[in-house]
């Protein structure tokens, strides 16, 4: 019996007395009996060395609290970081839709039970479909680095090739994830970018192009920003040589940019996390892959699909596509594998998407543009400041070179760090070929006013003053 | 009260694929727009895209009004089933437990949900502090040494594990190319070691449930990289002999992998290190009770011993006690790099350090055994249910789940597993049978955690009393359900595998259908 306990009020059934009538109903003496299988020697004799806690609900929030009130977030100074994981405006019925507790305590129901779940998750991947121009489009993934990785192994195993392309301008982290992923059975070259203008060297894809290349990854835009103007030639030269192109989009520039299937891409990916979702530290992330309706692309996706099915009465039905292609129905001969990924996010990238419709996208895209190329602009202004340090148009990111300003993209950081901004990622140690230099990420979120007290502030720094 | 009746029913709004709300022109919010002197300074943007990488025509999505969004989207919630809402003991292994609100208040303020991953480490000490303390609690929790809170879930964690014992091999230099794994371990056991290249064995279970050593023992040999197995097994039965089995792996050379996900039976009882392993996970939505999230997202936290310590995903987050600074420590000897962007779901991460701090030492080990007493309390009350049987280990004690078996129900009656499962739904509640391959005949697993008070379990188990009931009575009306839910029975599963009837996407369905369900005769491509 567990006498002289703190009733938890997360555990109802510690209660004594109740205790007692449950054990009488199974017939065992006390609650240790009922461990009767695990060996004397595998029990574990002390306490846990872990903190008596605060079962009290309000001694836990001022504990919390204090924690917490460690973090400067972005939102309380003024924040340029982005690469991957820009500051976006989040609509007040994202979070309404994904803190309710119908969403956010669901887990695996069947679809009469949740039924909500599965129209709203095949919503998602209409809306998502209709800006990425495909009839196909995944439940998230864990993110868009995840969502790349399992589009080139589908990319293999759809040509039964064994070798990939990456550019070398990607996300240092993502092109981690993707040789990880892809190790020990596929090759993972990388192909060079130019490093006047940032876009694919089509001279060093040539060369590296082979009757043995599955995939080529190509973003758009790039880690570095850019739009990738040859991505219609790049397509081409992918397609002559029996591979499939995959693109990798920001979801939140599509209302301006051409969907990837328009310039040659074979499979779509791409992050959720701006469609809605708080950054969270880097923890509020989702992937998508997406591609036309086609049975032998299709067969090789490695997530769950919902479909629609008629039912009994004539209301529309839900269900899982292809379930055969799954590690829950095939374990180890399905593909690649599946499990809890990141349903809720796209749940909230179809709220994002119905809320913000055909004109919202497109004047988010061009608000982003345009405020983004101002900054570019303003920043070039400064005697020693590059920017765009790549002659090339871009979206929402772009590069500033600090060679001829005498400062390092450190000093520049920690200096904006004193004046109460975030300045941007600093490039140096992974991209050493393009000098001291920031990534910058400019926004919706940033008005003429955050701009212009970006650039007097750097200017401030490059003037020693 | 007629067999149809259940005092229950579901919302049901018939609510239309969101396409059939749009309203040409309504606008759902509005977007900044630049100002005017940005708009003059920069001119016409757009028409600075190069033509091919400009989009031609607007995206084909709804034109709704705030409101009707709103209504659509809480219509949708009100047809789900959350866990918040039912007693959720029907989805076994899952740990369907409590998701404390408070903690919501924790993820939800700008204190975590404005944080950049990349910026100046002296801005996120806090949270920093959050997932160094975390790994610290789930050290000490499993007895291993390090972990990292990188993968997005359990399969994920089992990917990490799976891409270190390659590391680990590689940095050895031996060969060794099998993962042996047992049939009641979860999917991910067999399919992830697959996608890593290793050939997977497949220990068969003995007709009382249990893996004989000795089976083991034929299977193992120098081409073992690993044993990747689940313990307490999804029947709820812990292994005895788990000792056993990591010393002989260990003495071929092999690693030992454990899979905790569902740990919730085992806080403070048994660890992962007086059983030998050398890597084990858990899973923060499931046992520390970070919400599912219609799943995901969700959190697998990696632990390892010293020895595999440096094969872990960087970065790991360290402790500069001179300082009293917290910081990204990318300095790992032999990372397998990353798996996951950043560091992880840090949504997840702070809820379970708070429910751990909530719960303390003590609340740990109350939760571990409250979920095994409301177990054998649930199994007891099935067991006196008219044709369903809890195979293996009889008479034994189980620890946090039961798979039961209603093969007798069905071999008397005609009804199937899947049939109470729609029947459920009929009284509000979930049932989830099992993952395949199905072992067991006619499975359910349930999975009652500490969550439940004793008369919630006894209302669980009178809505399956009564199913069963129905079954013996009126066969039929179990067959036909649910009645009472959002929808009706959905019968024509061939719209979910023929490639030529299944539609993905609304777009894909007006290509292939008209109305409902009226296939399109005029495609120019079938000609």
């Amino acid at each position: 019996m567990d006498k002289d306990r703190t009733v938890h009020p997360y555990i109802p059934n510690s209660v004594p007395s109740v205790q007692e009538e449950m054990l009488a109903e199974i017939g065992a003496k006390d609650i240790d009996e009922l461990y009767e299988l695990i060996p004397d020697e595998l029990l574990f004799r002390r306490k846990l060395d872990i903190p008596r806690g605060y079962p009290d609900e309000y001694s836990l929030r001022r504990y919390m609290n204090g924690l917490l009130a460690k973090n400067t977030p972005t939102s309380e100074k003024l924040s340029f970081l982005g690469g991957g994981c820009a500051s976006h405006y989040v609509p007040a019925i994202c979070d309404v839709i994904n803190s309710r507790s119908e969403f956010l305590t669901a887990y695996a129901g069947e679809p009469y039970e949740d039924h909500g779940r599965f129209q709203a998750l095949f919503e998602y991947a209409s809306m998502l479909g209709e800006l990425v121009d495909c009839d196909v489009v995944s439940v998230p993934t864990y993110d868009g680095s995840q969502a790349a990785a399992s589009a080139l192994r589908m990319a293999c195993r759809i040509t039964g090739r064994n070798t990939v392309i990456i550019p070398r301008s990607l996300n240092p982290d993502r092109a981690s994830i993707i040789r990880n992923y892809c190790h020990p059975q596929i090759d993972v070259l990388t192909v060079d970018y130019d490093k006047r203008s940032g876009l694919l060297d089509i001279s060093d894809l040539k060369q590296k192009m082979s009757k043995h290349v599955a995939g080529i990854y190509l973003e758009n835009p790039s880690f570095l920003g850019v739009i990738e103007t040859n991505a219609e030639e790049i397509a081409g030269l992918t397609h002559d040589n029996g591979a499939l192109l995959v693109a990798g989009v920001d979801p939140i520039s599509l209302g301006v940019l051409a969907p990837p299937l328009q310039y040659g891409a074979d499979i779509v990916c791409g992050e959720l996390q701006p469609l809605g979702v708080h950054i969270y530290y880097g923890g509020g992330r989702g992937g998508f892959i997406a591609s036309a309706d086609e049975e032998r692309i299709v067969s090789q996706y490695p997530t769950r699909l919902f479909g629609i099915v008629p039912a009994v009465d004539r209301a529309w039905g839900f269900g899982d596509v292809a379930w055969e292609r799954t590690s829950f129905a095939r374990r180890e001969d399905s593909k690649e594998y599946v499990g809890t990924m990141a349903a809720l996010w796209g749940i909230t990238a179809g709220v994002y998407l119905a809320l913000l419709g055909p004109q919202g996208m497109r004047d988010v895209g061009q608000t982003i543009m345009e405020r983004s190329t101002y900054t570019a602009v303003q920043l070039g202004q400064i005697e020693g400041v590059i920017s765009p340090a790549l002659d090339a148009p871009f979206f929402q990111e772009f590069v500033v070179n600090l060679d001829n300003a005498r400062k390092t993209a450190q000093e520049m950081n920690d200096m904006l760090l004193e004046r109460g901004i975030y300045g941007g990622i600093d490039l140096s140690k992974d991209f050493p070929e393009l000098g001291e230099s920031l990534l910058f990420s400019v926004t919706e979120v940033h008005t003429k006013d955050d701009i212009d007290r970006l650039v007097r502030s750097v200017r401030q720094v490059v003037e020693g003053r | 009260m007629s067999g149809k009746e259940t005092g229950f029913h579901q919302a049901r709004w018939n609510e239309p694929i969101i396409y059939d709300l749009t309203s040409l022109g309504e606008r759902g919010i509005l977007v900044p727009a630049a100002e005017a002197e940005i708009r003059n300074r920069v001119g016409d943007v757009i028409s600075h895209i190069p033509e091919g990488m400009r989009r031609k025509s607007a995206a084909n999505l709804p034109e709704m009004g705030q409101s009707r969004v709103l209504q659509h989207y809480l219509r949708l919630a009100q047809e789900t089933l959350g866990r918040d809402l039912n007693i959720d003991v029907g989805q076994g292994t899952c740990t369907m437990k409590y998701n404390p609100p408070i903690n919501e208040a924790f993820i939800t303020t700008p204190k975590i949900a404005d944080l950049h991953p990349l910026q100046d480490e002296r801005t996120v000490q806090g949270v920093l502090e959050i997932v160094y303390r975390l790994d610290k609690f789930m050290r000490e929790i499993s007895g291993l040494d390090r972990f990292s809170l990188q993968p997005g879930g359990g399969s994920h964690a089992i990917y990490t594990m799976a891409s270190m014992v390659r590391a680990y091999f590689e940095e050895k230099g031996e060969k060794r190319d099998e993962i042996v794994t047992t049939l009641f371990s979860h999917p991910s056991d067999a399919a992830v070691p697959r996608l890593k290249g290793y050939k997977v064995i497949i220990v068969p279970a003995e007709e009382d449930g249990f893996v004989r050593r000795s089976s083991l023992e034929k299977v193992v040999s120098e081409r073992t990289a690993a044993l990747f197995i689940t313990n307490p097994e999804d029947t709820g039965i812990f292994n005895p002999h788990i000792r056993q089995f990591t010393d002989l792996v260990h003495a071929a050379g092999g690693l030992c992998g454990y899979d905790q996900a569902n740990a919730n039976g085992i806080l403070g009882i048994t660890r992962a290190k007086e059983a030998g392993f050398d890597m084990s996970f858990f899973n923060l939505h499931k046992t520390f009770s970070s919400p599912h999230g219609c799943g995901g997202p969700g959190s697998g936290a990696i632990g390892v011993t010293d020895e595999l310590a440096p094969f872990l995903p960087v970065p790991l987050i360290g402790y500069d006690e001179k300082n009293d600074r917290y910081f990204l420590d990318y300095d790992i000897d032999h990372t397998i790099g990353k798996v996951k962007d950043y560091y992880g779901v840090i949504p997840a991460v702070v809820r379970a350090y708070a429910w751990i701090m909530s719960l303390g030492a003590e609340g740990l080990r109350q939760v571990a055994r409250v979920a095994v007493l409301n177990n054998n309390y649930l199994l007891h009350k099935m067991l006196k249910i008219k044709g369903v049987d809890a195979p293996f280990a009889p008479g034994k004690h189980r620890l946090e789940q039961v798979r039961y078996s209603w093969e007798e129900l069905a071999k008397e009656t005609g009804v199937q597993t899947t049939d109470i499962q729609r029947r459920v739904a009929d009284f509000g509640g979930h049932y989830w049978m099992s993952h395949e391959p199905w072992v067991v005949p006619q499975p359910v697993t349930l999975e009652p955690t500490e969550s439940y008070s004793k008369i919630e379990l006894d209302t669980y188990v009178s809505i399956l009393e009564r199913i069963a009931h129905e079954a013996y009575e009126d066969p039929d009306l179990v067959k036909g359900a649910p009645y009472n839910s959002t929808i009706d029975k959905m019968d024509d599963h061939s719209y979910l595998d023929d490639p030529e009837k299944w539609a993905i996407t609304w777009r894909g369905y007006q290509k292939k259908y008209s109305r409902y369900f009226e296939p399109k005769v005029d495609d120019p491509e079938k000609g």
